[in-house]
């Protein structure tokens, strides 16, 4: 197995992401690039503890799953709220805390 | 297509590896370009079905079952009611996107190549060894539960809180 692969892979995942990040403009589109992003953390993490053979990457991944988790639990709660009190969840439309 | 015929390389590993990349990387691109959010959420099932697929062909047995209960079991059914929540309408929508959405294509491009130059450069030629066997999950408890104690309780807090949190925000008052 080449070591590139997997590490190519989460590049490739990761710019994707950033991608959806920047030109999505509904809050759940952009909750779900930042999946993509995370997912190709934890790919890269994965790949470096099979080369170094050692346990430590699995429980980063695993710490990252989890944190992922509670993130999107919290983020489509916020989502949730500020479309009950807005009727849309279009990021540009959010300029409340504008300076 | 002399890495294919070399010794040291396990050729179906490496043909699994690109069928399922292929399909991971189609699928992360349709999340960010189709019109349509529950498809978005269907084409991600896939990609994270394939992230957990590539933990297999990386020998991590217990991250892929995570994988699959975690964020396909919960994170997508999380997704799937958001969007279901949220949506007025059923169907494609035409402004899912920005309007600069274009400036989107080349930072990532840009961000791309800078990380492929550096991958390339540093592990362009390095062969990871054949794994003689999955990583064991006595490995991972043992670190769970030696030097990574503290953060594993900390990480148990950060969902206690995360899941309050959840339903302070999300319940009408």
């Amino acid at each position: 197995m080449y070591a590139a692969n997997f590490l190519l892979l989460g590049a490739v995942l990761f710019s994707i992401g950033v991608f959806g990040v920047i030109a999505r403009r509904n809050a759940v589109m952009v909750l779900m690039s930042i999946e993509l992003i995370l997912n190709a953390v934890n790919i890269n993490l994965i790949a470096f503890a099979l080369m170094n053979d050692s346990a430590e990457g699995h429980v980063f991944a695993l710490y990252v799953i989890a944190v992922a988790a509670a993130e999107v639990g919290v983020g489509l709660a916020m989502v949730l709220m500020i479309y009950r009190n807005r009727r849309s969840i279009a990021l540009d439309e959010l300029s409340e805390m504008r300076g | 297509m002399s890495a294919f015929l070399a010794t040291e390389v396990n050729v179906a590993q490496n043909v699994g590896f690109y069928i399922i990349a292929a399909l991971m990387v189609y699928g992360a691109l349709r999340v960010v370009s189709t019109r349509n959010v529950v498809h978005a959420a269907l084409w991600l099932v896939v990609v994270l079905g394939g992230v957990a697929a590539q933990y297999i062909l990386a020998a991590a047995e217990f991250v892929a079952v995570s994988q699959v209960m975690v964020y396909i079991g919960a994170v997508m059914v999380l997704f799937l009611f958001g969007i279901m929540l949220t949506r007025a309408t059923i169907g494609a929508e035409s402004d899912l996107n920005n309007r600069g959405w274009g400036i989107g294509i080349p930072v990532a491009a840009l961000l791309l190549a800078v990380m492929v130059w550096a991958i390339i450069d540093e592990f362009g030629s390095s062969i990871i060894d054949e794994p003689a066997q999955p990583m064991p999950t006595t490995a991972l408890s043992d670190v769970f539960l030696r030097e990574g104690l503290v953060p594993f309780l900390a990480l148990s807090f950060v969902l206690l809180a995360a899941a309050i949190g959840a339903i302070v925000l999300a319940r009408k008052d």
